[in-house]
């Protein structure tokens, strides 16, 4: 992928590198769990660069410790909404962050 | 005590600023010099006239001293400690009391701190090593237009460090194949481009052209990616007036972020900044002629301490030194210069050339930007010094890349993305970072280009500014 010609969107972390898998998926929500982020999934079929609020799947789950409950979340959102973008969030809530740490995609409409 | 009023000339030391019995007080100014002695005259002494003649002395006694309280306004020289491996200076130690200054202005602070004192006679040298700033005195300023966290919640880009380029050559382009650069430099994978710092309004190039250009390559990119874009638009200029209006400019045609060079000084780049914030634009500093004064280590201002004050002046970048590049820098330096901007909290730390403490208060954090010959085969190196607040600008391993400039610009990327996925994973980048290079460059013919063309340039010449602990290997 040289260029590109709206054939993706190329907002999160890792756009720019194929699909990331399950198990990849799993290594990314582990290396936010060990920081102490909380994880939340959203998902919207409107990308624009400044379209900030996409709908929310759940609220972040602060208490999860275990990456794969989060990514059951992130599979049932994307069985519920195959067409749409969908994003992860890990948000530090820590003092002089309180802001997200972490967000690439886990899903763009083929 | 009458002795010490008679009309003439006394020692400084003398006449009260070196107290070495004092205990700085929490609200203080503190200072580091390392000074350089005449011949003959004694480190106290050389100490106390630092103290002396960066606050109330003159080089006689005069009467009128007695008018005022004057053992509240005289700084203090409270430590004169050896420096290693160096007999010829000293470091001295100064407490300066909060009311010997301005409530937030750069240029009242440097011409206490910096503005006699460096020509003094009795020296042979002398440098501003580093500053504590009090709480107290650090909440008189602003601070960062927005700071690291505002920024990356107004760019929606989050757990990476930001990509950039400065477009080149920096001079010559007409308005038309300067936006070019910039729009494939976007459209390949960048966050954003950038005006170099002579880059102004200029025969070739008038400011109102460039930036229009500039804003066409930008919008056009963000529509193509679904990324906000930004390209930081020079608006440095020979007055207030004209840079006023070029930033009133770019922000009406929709820049996100203007910059400026330190050239124009602290007091304009305070009143940019408060432009900025008021405005809602970032506010990028290129450092453009620190060199002069920051480079040498026997005389100057470190860079650290222009760190400092540039991050209570207001701007949200600042140039801060790549370490691997073509600049000089010091890595142990050079992370204390990154610390010294993102860190709420310092402590003092001798091998990052750390002297003091300090407490920003709250004050918002400035993004470090790592720029000059630097390529996507350093990322390893780059992604383990400096972690993910930093941009990281590639101009000529970006525009200089084989396949062209959007290709540079993607080979950039893919390398960034494909080092913070593996350091998330758990891998350890700074062993296995060159063989993750070359996976990625597998699935990405850009990245392989890159490599090929730059994977084994370095720049290893001996820095000039180096902290004087240094580790000894082991």
């Amino acid at each position: 992928m040289t260029t590109n010609r709206m054939t993706r969107v190329t907002q999160g972390a890792f756009s720019f590198l194929p699909d990331l898998t399950d198990d990849e998926i799993a290594l990314q929500l582990r290396y936010a769990l060990d920081n102490g982020w909380a994880i939340s999934v959203e998902h919207t079929d409107d990308p624009r660069p400044r379209n900030n609020y996409w709908d929310m799947w759940g609220l972040p789950m602060f208490d999860l410790t275990d990456p794969a409950g989060a990514l059951r979340e992130i599979i049932e959102c994307r069985n519920a909404h195959p067409d749409r973008y969908i994003r992860v969030c890990a948000y530090d809530a820590s003092y002089g962050r309180q802001t997200t740490a972490l967000s690439f995609l886990v899903n763009q409409p083929k | 005590m009458a002795e010490r009023w008679s009309a003439g000339v006394l020692q400084y030391a003398e006449m009260g600023y070196w107290q070495p019995d004092y205990e700085p007080k929490p609200t203080d100014v503190l200072a580091a010099f390392r000074v350089t002695p005449q011949p003959g005259v004694p480190p106290e002494e050389a100490g106390a006239a630092v103290a002396g003649e960066s606050s109330t002395a003159t080089w006689t006694v005069v009467w009128t001293d007695r008018l005022t309280a004057y053992d509240h306004y005289q700084a203090k020289c409270y430590r004169i400690d050896p420096v290693p491996g160096n007999p010829e200076q000293v470091m001295a130690y100064i407490a300066y009391d909060l009311d010997l200054f301005e409530e937030g202005s750069i240029a009242n602070l440097s011409s206490s701190i910096i503005g006699n004192v460096f020509g003094f006679k009795a020296l042979k040298a002398l440098r501003l090593e580093d500053m504590r700033i009090p709480p107290h005195y650090a909440k008189t300023f602003q601070g960062p237009a927005h700071g690291i966290v505002m920024e990356r919640e107004y760019l929606n880009k989050y757990g990476r460090p930001l990509l950039g380029a400065t477009v080149k050559p920096k001079l010559g382009l007409s308005a038309r194949n300067y936006g070019r650069v910039v729009y494939e430099a976007l459209r390949g994978g960048l966050d954003f481009t950038k005006d170099d710092e002579n880059i102004n309004s200029q025969p070739f190039m008038r400011w109102r052209d460039r930036f229009t250009h500039c804003m066409e390559a930008v919008t056009k990119a963000e529509a193509e990616t679904g990324e906000v874009k930004g390209h930081y638009m020079n608006v440095t200029a020979a007055t207030m007036e004209d840079m006023y209006e070029r930033a009133d400019f770019a922000k009406e045609i929709g820049s996100i972020v203007i910059m400026v060079d330190l050239t124009v000084g602290y007091t304009a780049i305070q009143s940019m900044a408060k432009w900025a914030r008021r405005n809602g634009v970032l506010l990028h500093l290129h450092r453009a002629g620190h060199s002069t004064y920051t480079r040498q280590k026997s005389h100057g201002v470190s860079f650290r301490v222009i760190a400092k004050w540039m991050r209570l002046a207001g701007v949200d970048h600042i140039h801060a030194g790549t370490a691997v590049g073509k600049l000089e820098g010091d890595p142990n330096s050079v992370r204390g210069y990154y610390e010294t901007l993102r860190c709420d909290q310092a402590d003092p730390d001798p091998l990052r050339g750390l002297y003091f403490e300090q407490d920003w208060a709250s004050t918002a954090a400035v993004m470090p930007v790592a720029s000059g010959g630097i390529h996507a085969g350093q990322m390893h190196q780059l992604l383990s010094l400096f972690g993910d607040d930093v941009i990281l600008q590639f101009g000529g391993g970006t525009i200089g890349h084989p396949m062209g400039i959007a290709a540079g610009a993607t080979a950039n990327r893919v390398a960034l993305e494909a080092m913070v996925k593996a350091r998330n994973e758990g891998r350890d980048i700074d062993v296995e970072g060159p063989d993750i290079l070359k996976s990625a460059a597998g699935r990405s013919p850009e990245l392989a280009a890159a490599l090929h063309t730059w994977g084994d340039v370095t720049f290893s010449y001996e820095s000039t500014d180096t902290p004087d602990l240094m580790v000894t290997p082991s």
